[in-house]
């Protein structure tokens, strides 16, 4: 017989179905194409069943599909575990489930993957509109949890949505509190699989031609800047990165360089205060202006000034930042740096090579042989393109004596090929230059499209110097941003085309997008901290934190039980009780009070003894008044009936 | 040594304590198990009375929440958090909602009809909803009966019944019934006792061969044949179970008027008593009370005048349904002990 209640109804398990639909939706791009088709096939088939009231297919069957998906997804991915291929797993084993569902708890077992599939969508993305999208589709599963309750009546599907959001509304309070309260720990507790955080955009550890240019393209952001005071100008904003001192030819790249235990600079302007937010990368280093004066917390530098953070960044945090623009980086060079900033692979570039001799021959000195160096990317016919023809064996030849057309990354090379064969050291700094200012949010967004690389080379009486070939070539580039750089035949993204509308609401969007980043996205163990200070908790525990938090919780449960819990009882006294409390009253004022300890009955019997014109019209009150509170209070349509006709004859009544 | 001190030091302290323990004890099992015994009139579920624990599903969720709430940790989710903590707070909050969804309903217990021993009782209960909102699959299970659902809206009261086996003659209280509800998310179950103070009169269970009723000839003098009764049509009554399948008016049932059953008049003047003396002795008691009952409900389709005798019970002679009700209310209360309520 439970049995049978628990069977589900079909309108509930299209509900439910469409709930799937929705969660399972953004997956669709991140799985193999088979995976999707399956899981197609999988819920058409269980629509037809449902449709012609057929039988649920056999439990082997279900095996021998669940088997051949396994096996698909080895193929597919190479391995089973990991978080592409657990997810697309558990698409597979929920579409199976769908053709194994028969009663009630199938049902919510499938509502309880739901939900957490709703969070495997966050391991992907956490934008406002993926949150808004989400917050639909736990509406969606809520209300077809409701629907599942429901054994004699069909509601209605708004009854169903209407309930979900008024549940989910009285959910928000608590949610926020514990959001707030609820003690953090940083992640991660274990290991994560090895495709945790791919996928994502931004510098490499090394360079090559086409490296830094294919990053043009993507409108992802690295990191967002808001400084204590004024944005400097945008040409003086060289967010330092990865450095690279080892070139093969073709690549550049660098063994780890040593950490500095003291810096030594000389500081030529003051300093600037600045909090970047980075975004995760899956790399180590940090960004800060041309030149770091400080360390972020769990973080060190290294001599040439790279900032290295603890761990991997894989989540956005922001750390606060101090730089001098203008700088004397003295630092003495020892053999084995000057060794490496020298450094040219044998018999390759030799072109490059001959021409480094020929003009620092004709220069002097190094001074006047690196403006001529940067004068002839100026003057003669080099491009700045972010479409460069493809390079090959010695590509600084190439590009030097042949296409002539480069971005950043091959004038850098070029350059600091030409330093190093003419006996001057040199290295390659990649990072960022540049970046958007937001005037609506007032803070500076840096995009993966800003990536740059210069040169930094090594002079006697000034250390480590800055030189940007490509502000030579494109001083639109360093002024103005690659947007104003490039020509405008290429190919850029359709955000980064200047409209006036356009450009404002790009930059409104970015503005929100950055109050969530830090509010609701950053929202860490050092942010909390920050605010139990705020409410007065200094140096919070975890176990502080936990007592406000079931305080905090335990408060708003009441409130909420309070304001829930009134409407329970009647709000006014039954009418019943109205009509007879009105008939006694009519009679007291002739002098016949009914007393407290006077039965309906015996009260009418006196009644009519004393007022026997009235009689009639008292017995049959009286009458229908003992009925309707102590008869069979089953006869519904009976009862209704003599309360209205209690209520007439009162009304009549006149003593 | 400290520990033997401060033994002896307390010893006298817990047998200060132990009563007052023990009498605590039982008022919780008392209301924990809510032996508070049958009640007379309506009960209303007032919020001592009810109980509320997550259900087996609600057990699940919160294990999925631990899951998503490691998953949030280690991938450093913020979203995740929110998801997870909202649908705790959802979890929290659907407590609430489904104590309120069972929280000051009146149970109304209403007329039960008499039975045959073997037979359901049909115990009539309404459920009054006083407030302002509706509620919904409000479920009442008998001990070892059948579930019924229903829902309840506001300011209304619903009327349904609850089946319970009648297994043998005598009075059949519906005992505890556990009303109980899991709307609105199902995680959550809320439940309440109620015993209302209901009797159903169970009569014996009427033999199912036909024997001829006594020839009232050995009593009265009067010649009647068992058919007689079966020749004017008088009218219909509405079918009691026992009734005679040849009896049932079935071209009235094919009109869908529900069973009826065709009566017919004998002769008024007819007499019979319906005696224990003459139920063999073999039968044994429920077995004699069994071939009564059967009589008394052949005599009534025949329209008989007819009496019952019982060692210490009599009941004289009268034709109808009333004088049937008597008969087999006799039967059922005989050596029970039980009064008729």
């Amino acid at each position: 017989m439970t049995a049978t209640l628990d069977r589900l109804h079909s309108r509930h398990v299209g509900w439910l179905l469409l709930a799937l639909v929705m969660v399972v939706a953004p997956h669709v791009e991140r799985v193999p194409w088979w995976v999707t088709l399956l899981a197609l096939t999988l819920l058409g088939w269980r629509i037809y069943i449902m449709h012609y009231g057929l039988q649920l297919p056999r439990k082997w069957l279900l095996l021998l599909v669940a088997a051949g998906a396994l096996g698909g997804v080895y193929i597919s991915y190479g391995r089973i575990l990991g978080r592409d291929p657990g997810i697309t797993l558990l698409l597979i084993m929920l579409s199976l489930k769908l053709l194994e569902m028969a009663v009630l708890r199938d049902a919510m077992i499938l509502i309880f993957i739901c939900y957490f599939l709703v969070i495997t969508n966050f391991l992907y993305s956490q934008s406002i509109a993926t949150a808004l999208y989400m917050l639909c589709v736990v509406w969606m599963i809520t209300a077809s949890m409701i629907g599942f309750q429901f054994r004699t009546s069909q509601p209605g599907y708004k009854h169903q949505l209407r309930s979900a959001g008024i549940m989910l509304l009285q959910s928000a309070p608590l949610m926020l509190v514990l959001f707030v309260f609820f003690p953090r720990i940083q992640g991660p507790l274990w290991g994560m699989p090895q495709d945790a955080f791919a996928g994502r955009s931004g510098l490499s550890d090394e360079m090559s031609p086409g490296s830094v240019s294919r990053l043009i393209l993507s409108d992802a952001i690295a990191f967002r800047v808001s400084f204590e005071s004024k944005i400097p100008p945008v040409n003086q904003l060289y967010w330092r990165g990865p450095v690279f001192w080892d070139f093969n030819g073709y690549t550049w790249s660098a063994r780890r360089a040593p950490y500095l235990a003291v810096r030594e600079y000389r500081a030529l302007s003051d300093p600037i205060n600045y909090t970047v937010t980075v975004e995760p990368h899956s790399r180590r280093w940090l960004f800060a202006l041309d030149l770091p004066a400080r360390i972020p917390e769990r973080s060190l530098i290294t001599s040439d000034f790279q900032l290295l953070h603890q761990t991997t960044v894989t989540n956005r945090f922001r750390y606060e930042m101090t730089s001098h623009l203008n700088y004397r980086n003295n630092a003495e060079l020892g053999s084995y740096e000057s060794r490496r900033a020298l450094q040219l692979p044998p018999n390759t570039n030799q072109r490059s090579a001959e021409l480094a001799n020929k003009m620092r021959r004709a220069a002097g000195d190094e001074r006047t042989y690196i403006s001529s160096v940067l004068e002839m990317f100026r003057k003669q016919n080099f491009f700045y393109t972010t479409t460069p023809p493809p390079l090959r064996e010695n590509p600084v030849d190439e590009f030097l004596f042949s296409t002539r057309a480069g971005f950043c990354e091959h004038y850098a090379s070029a350059f600091a090929v030409l330093m190093r064969s003419a006996g001057i050291p040199a290295r390659i700094v990649t990072g960022y230059q540049g970046g958007e200012v937001n005037t609506v949010g007032n803070y500076l967004t840096v995009r993966q499209a800003d990536a740059h690389a210069w040169v930094e080379v090594w002079l006697i009486n000034d250390g480590w110097v800055r030189i940007d070939p490509t502000a030579a070539v494109s001083p639109a580039r360093i002024e103005a941003g690659v947007m104003a750089a490039v020509p405008a035949s290429e190919t850029l993204p359709m955000l980064r085309q200047e409209y006036a509308w356009l450009r404002e609401a790009r930059l409104t969007l970015d503005s929100i997008s950055n109050s969530w980043n830090q509010i609701v996205l950053g929202y860490s163990q050092d942010r909390q901290r920050q605010i139990m200070r705020q409410v007065g908790i200094e140096d919070a525990t975890w176990r502080s934190m936990a007592t406000f938090m079931v305080v905090a919780t335990g408060a708003i449960t009441l409130v909420l039980a309070a304001l829930m819990l009134r409407k329970l009882r009647a709000l006014r006294p039954d009418p019943v009780v109205i009509a007879y409390t009105r008939f006694c009253r009519r009679l007291a004022r002739r002098g016949l009070t009914r007393h407290a300890s006077e039965g309906p009955d015996a009260f009418c019997r006196r009644a009519c003894s004393a007022r026997p014109e009235l009689a009639p019209a008292i017995g049959s009150i009286s009458a229908l008044y003992i009925r309707l509170r102590y008869g069979d209070a089953t006869q519904n349509a009976a009862q209704a009936l003599d309360a209205t006709k209690l209520r007439r004859e009162v009304a009549d009544f006149k003593a | 040594m400290v520990l033997s001190s401060l033994a002896s030091r307390l010893s006298p302290l817990a047998s200060q304590f132990a009563a007052p323990y023990r009498a605590a004890r039982s008022r919780i099992d008392r209301w924990r198990l809510q032996t508070r015994g049958a009640e007379t009139g309506s009960i209303v579920l007032v919020q001592r009375r009810i109980f509320i624990l997550p259900s087996r599903y609600g057990m699940i969720y919160i294990g999925a929440l631990f899951l998503m709430l490691t998953g949030a940790v280690n991938y450093s989710l913020s979203l995740g958090f929110v998801l997870t903590f909202l649908l705790a707070a959802l979890g929290v909050n659907s407590i609430l909602h489904t104590f309120r969804n069972l929280a000051h309903l009146k149970i109304v217990p209403g007329r039960v009809q008499p039975v045959f021993a073997g037979d359901h009782a049909h115990f009539m209960l309404a459920i009054d909803n006083p407030g302002a909102l509706d509620r919904f699959s409000i479920a009442i299970t008998p001990g070892g009966g059948v579930t019924v659902y229903t829902d309840v809206p506001a300011r209304q009261s619903v009327s349904t019944s609850v089946a319970i086996q009648a297994p043998r003659r005598g009075i059949l209280m519906p005992g505890r019934l556990t009303i109980w509800t899991n709307y609105p998310l199902g995680l959550c179950r809320a439940w309440a006792y109620a015993e209302p103070e209901v009797r159903c009169v169970v009569y014996p269970r009427p033999e199912a061969a036909h024997i001829p009723l006594p020839l009232p000839a050995a009593h009265a003098g009067l010649g009647i044949a068992h058919g007689s009764g079966q020749e004017d049509f008088a009218g219909l009554r509405s079918y009691h179970p026992g009734d005679s399948p040849r009896q049932i008016a079935w071209k009235a049932a094919a009109r869908g008027q529900g069973l009826l059953t065709k009566q017919f008049s004998g002769r008024i003047d007819t007499e019979m008593w319906l005696d224990w003396q003459d139920t063999p002795d073999a039968l044994g008691v429920e077995g004699r009370l069994s071939r009564l009952a059967r009589w008394v409900i052949d005599a009534q389709i025949a329209g008989i005048s007819f009496g019952l005798r019982l060692p210490g019970v009599t009941v004289p002679p009268e034709p109808g349904k009333a004088q049937h009700d008597r008969c087999l209310e006799a039967l059922a209360f005989y050596q029970s002990g039980a009064q008729p309520g």
